[in-house]
């Protein structure tokens, strides 16, 4: 892997989230957004990685990456989203989702809408008001789902000023992140360790289904969708442990794999290619894991770079019935033939690694030790 | 009670009429609050109105900046890998490993310059401009204390040369031109040239030994003697002058102090060509008198020089406290004293508090990013490596960190977690769970008590539940309850919440005979408290009521002693009203509804268990 660049930009990164392409486009990544956390003042930045055409007077090399324009944002940055090409969503510790559109012509941002208390404690009409932290965010053009600390879940749709569905208490606990599974159907994740399905064609505030591990109920941080398969879901949890879940099948987990010393704090498949999954954790490592079934000879190739690579076989819990057919990587259960090769990116531990994303070749992420890493070679 | 090193500055604080009005203050770990009272100065006992602000004051005003922000990430990042260098690691290793620190903390130092220097020359009003520049030169004093202490303390050559060559290579090349440009001065430009290039320098790869140097330099500067005594350049003045300064003549050089933009470039000068073989020891006397050279008397020196000269004195103890007063902010002394530490040059130097001074420096410096809302994370690993008040100040610290939201709190858990500070876990999770129990978040309030391991909270929010029970007559938050897996046995209260649901997913199953066996245990075992024995004699009446005996003999003995147990326990009552008196009646009624059921499961479960199979 070619080298990961790093710089310290004054403020913790809590998300970082590459822009995404216009469909059909050949291009690779350039743009990203960050947000920042715990400041007296944070900011949703955008930056850039294109060639400016120029080397500036430091000698900047492509790599580094520059601040295009930011904003100020009301409280942390606990989730942040591209909705679209121009629209940035992001959920505040504040309670408040707001949507930012970027002006690409004076390179502005600005604050398009704004639902202020998505999410509280004791509702906005009671004297004790208190507003809640809201933890995760989705977008799936035009329909924004949020959750939050008060176990609530939110529908929005872009332009209407109202949610158009808020399920109370779908919660007991903390919800820490959701993602959708299929279209009208969403998957969340608790700090009591269970997933639940919840679909929105259904009248009733109960989920459709949770699935929850066996054992110690560790709460779970981060969750994501295999890009193609879209029952194939991955967890990491406070105790830095990667689940892989067949939600059609039963209700434990297919996989555990022991990951990181610390929370998980994301968890991404590749967009295009699937078999390759990024893990980022508080113990300041990110990971590259890659179960693709390639020979051997591949593992030459990770070796430079990252600092340790490690080979582990899948622990499989008693899946009587797993279908020989499916075709992923992740739920095959064949140890001997799928071993997964781990690969740590980052050159030196630091502290925590909030938050990472991947597109196409380029992966970016962002540290409590104030520094935004990318890199645009990942595979070579 | 040590002397005042300079006069305390005074601040003063807008719209506070000191003159009148008392003013009050505290301090905190990095700041000070004050305000003024509403008691006046004068005896008088009339209340002025007074100035309705609460005002923070703060010295360390660099915490704060954008730009030095990374300089303090970046130093953090080179101070945990200084104190990961393997202390087994002796000699040559280990201190080219010191002095690669060394250098790397200079860089940052460098790198942080450039970018206010950028930022000061691109500055919009002229006031942030100066202030931009005065960092700047602060920042470049600190890399050039830095560097001489590398050169002194750390690196320490064999034999000093001051590696400042005067660039005669490009002096040279100057020459030739001139000497193109004017034939009649060819010849002794190219004299001077000759003489600039056979200059005897020691070069990193040169492996002459110090007294051939000395020898070979000797005999440069025996020669340029003679061109003076001949007066070979007296046609040229300019040239003259430059041969003078060549063979360190302190006159000339002072004739070129405008060039020499201050006295330690004088020092370094003067020495390169009087005596460029000189030994550190001696650096000090000819500092001390470069300066005074150069200053000439008209100045006094400034605090740098001050630092300076105390490196060239090798006092590092003075270094190090010159640089506290002089700067505002504990980063450098901190962190060059660390680095020094690590070279084993400091002596124990006990301070009243009894730690030592780098442990000193390190804890104020950790304690003022404490004081920042978002570098307390920078602090924590410093206060690591403080053997004897690290801990103590790390676990007062975290402790009042402010925690809005739950990923905040789960960071400071974890650092807690990783130093087994398990207190500060408890104390966290403790709040944070009554936060949660405040906001009917009885999910995530279990979930901080099950981190925790505090039994007691989960009692309190397993009797939560079962009141809520008792309210509503069915359970909230069932798929906690249903999914409570082996965090029911912290406490009996949750493990008793666990089975009482799974009495009623049994009952709701229609397993009977299961459900009735577990609801006897729950009374037998004591799990269940008290005030909730009638609840759960009540939930058996259903299952005493079936068609077919479910309750075998045995347990319906059981249930009875239950049930005397706790009416003949009932404390008696007095005169009491009607509402006591109409919830008494339904008590009587229950219990005898009870009685009857027993009793006549009993028979049944008597006739049945005596009759033989079968019939």
């Amino acid at each position: 892997m070619e080298e990961i660049y790093a710089k310290f930009v004054s403020q913790k990164i809590s998300k970082t989230r590459w822009r995404p392409l216009p469909p059909g486009s050949l291009q690779t990544a350039e743009t990203f957004a960050t947000g920042s956390w715990d400041n007296e003042e944070n900011y949703v930045s955008l930056w850039s990685i294109g060639d400016f055409g120029n080397l500036d007077s430091d000698g900047g090399f492509e790599g580094d990456h520059q601040l295009l324009c930011d904003i100020r944002h009301h409280g942390d940055v606990m989730d942040l989203q591209f909705f679209d090409q121009e629209r940035i969503v992001t959920a505040s510790s504040t309670g408040c989702v707001t949507v930012f559109l970027h002006h690409p012509n004076n390179q502005t941002l600005s604050v398009n809408q704004q639902w202020t208390t998505a999410h509280y404690h004791a509702g906005p009409g009671s004297p004790s008001y208190s507003s809640a932290p809201c933890t995760g965010v989705v977008c799936n053009n035009p329909e924004i789902v949020t959750v939050g600390e008060d176990g609530r879940i939110n529908l929005f749709r872009a332009d209407h000023k109202e949610a158009v569905r808020t399920i109370d208490n779908a919660d007991s606990s903390t919800l820490h992140a959701v993602t959708f599974l299929r279209t009208p159907e969403i998957l969340t994740v608790n700090s009591i360790g269970q997933l639940k399905i919840w679909d929105f064609r259904q009248q009733g505030n109960e989920p459709s289904q949770i699935l929850s591990l066996t054992g110690d109920r560790v709460p779970l941080h981060c969750v994501d969708r295999h890009p193609n398969q879209q029952h194939v879901v991955a967890t990491g949890g406070q105790d830095g442990m990667l689940s892989i879940w067949d939600v059609r099948q039963g209700t434990m987990p297919v996989s555990l794999l022991k990951a990181h010393e610390a929370e998980m704090w994301e968890v991404h498949f590749h967009p295009s290619n699937p078999d390759h999954l990024f893990t980022c954790s508080e113990d300041g490592s990110l990971w590259h894991w890659d179960a693709s079934t390639d020979v051997p000879e591949k593992s030459s190739l990770f070796h430079q770079g990252g600092r340790s690579s490690t080979f582990l076989s899948h622990s499989i819990s008693n899946q009587a019935n797993v279908h020989q057919s499916v075709i992923s990587s992740w739920l095959s259960n064949d140890p001997a033939k799928d071993r997964i090769e781990i690969t740590s990116l980052l050159p030196s531990r630091s502290l925590s690694v909030n938050s990472l994303d991947v597109l196409g070749p380029c992966l970016v992420c962002g540290t409590d030790a104030e520094a935004i890493y990318v890199t645009r070679h990942l595979f070579s | 009670m040590e002397e005042l090193d300079g006069e305390p500055a005074v601040t003063v604080i807008p719209g506070v009429n000191s003159k009148k009005n008392q003013m009050c203050f505290d301090w905190g770990p990095g700041e000070m609050l004050v305000c003024e009272t509403s008691f006046s100065k004068k005896e008088k006992s009339e209340m002025v109105p007074s100035c309705p602000f609460i005002y923070i004051i703060r010295k360390d005003v660099d915490v704060y900046s954008q730009i030095l922000r990374k300089l303090f990430n970046e130093s953090h990042g080179i101070f945990l890998g200084l104190q990961r260098i393997d202390e087994e690691l002796t000699g040559k290793s280990r201190k080219s490993q010191l002095v690669r620190v060394s250098k790397n903390y200079r860089s940052v130092i460098r790198a942080c310059m450039e970018e206010m220097h950028q930022v000061a020359i691109t500055a919009k009003d002229p006031a942030s401009g100066r202030q931009f520049s005065s960092q700047v030169s602060i920042l470049s004093a600190m890399e050039l204390i830095w560097n001489l202490c590398e050169i002194l303390f750390i690196e320490v050559a064999p034999v000093t040369i001051l590696v400042l060559q005067g660039r005669l290579d490009e002096a040279r090349q100057m020459l030739s031109k001139e000497a193109d440009a004017s034939p009649a001065s060819a010849g002794i430009c190219r004299i001077m040239g000759d003489l600039m290039r056979t200059m005897p320098i020691l070069s990193p790869g040169n492996t002459q030994t110090l007294t051939e140097l000395e020898l070979k330099w000797q005999h440069w500067h025996e020669e340029c003697e003679r061109y003076l005594q001949d007066s070979t350049f007296a046609t040229n003045p300019h040239l003259e002058s430059l041969l003078k300064i060549m063979l360190g003549d302190e006159a000339a050089l002072l004739e070129q102090k405008e060039l020499l933009s201050n006295w330690y470039h004088f020092l370094v000068t003067r020495l390169l060509y009087s005596n460029p073989t000189v030994k550190p020891i001696d650096l000090h006397y000819y500092a001390q008198s470069s300066l005074d050279l150069f200053l000439g008397g008209e100045s006094s020196p400034e605090p740098l020089d001050n630092i300076l000269l105390a490196a060239f004195e090798f006092d590092i103890h003075q270094v190090i406290k010159e640089c506290s007063i002089a700067l505002s902010n504990w980063w450098f002394v901190a962190h060059l004293t660390d680095l020094l530490d690590h070279c084993k040059l400091l002596q124990s130097h006990n301070l009243y508090f009894g730690s030592n001074m780098r442990e000193f420096l390190l804890l104020e410096y950790a304690s003022g990013l404490f004081a920042h809302p978002s570098l307390w994370q920078l602090g924590v690993d410093y206060f690591d490596y403080c053997p004897k008040l690290g801990r103590v100040s790390l676990e007062l610290h975290i402790e009042r960190i402010p925690l809005n939201t739950e990923q905040k709190a789960l960071k400071v858990l974890r650092i807690c977690e990783q130093r087994q500070m398990t207190e500060q876990v408890r104390s966290i999770c403790k709040i944070l769970a009554m936060k949660a129990v405040r906001n009917n978040r009885l999910g995530s309030a279990l979930s901080w008590s099950i981190r925790a391991k505090d039994a007691a909270f989960a009692t309190l929010v397993s009797d939560r539940f079962l009141r809520d029970y008792c309210e509503r007559g069915c359970f909230s938050d069932l798929d906690l309850i249903d999914n409570l897996g082996p965090a029911m046995m912290l406490s009996d209260r949750l493990t008793f919440l666990g089975k009482y649901r799974e009495f009623h997913r049994m009952y709701g199953e229609k397993r009977f005979a299961d459900a009735a066996s577990l609801l006897l245990s729950l009374m037998t075992s004591r799990i269940a408290p008290r005030s909730f024995w009638m609840t759960l004699l009540t939930d058996a009446l259903p299952l005493l009521e079936q068609k077919q005996v479910i309750f075998s003999a045995e347990q319906t003995y059981e249930l009875m002693r239950c049930l005397e147990d706790l009416t003949s326990r009932r404390p008696v009552r007095g005169e009491s009203d009607i509402q006591q008196l109409q919830d008494e009646d339904i008590e009587t009624t229950k219990v005898e509804m009870l009685r009857l059921a027993l009793a006549r499961n009993l028979a049944r479960a008597i006739i049945r268990e005596g009759s033989l199979e079968g019939s």
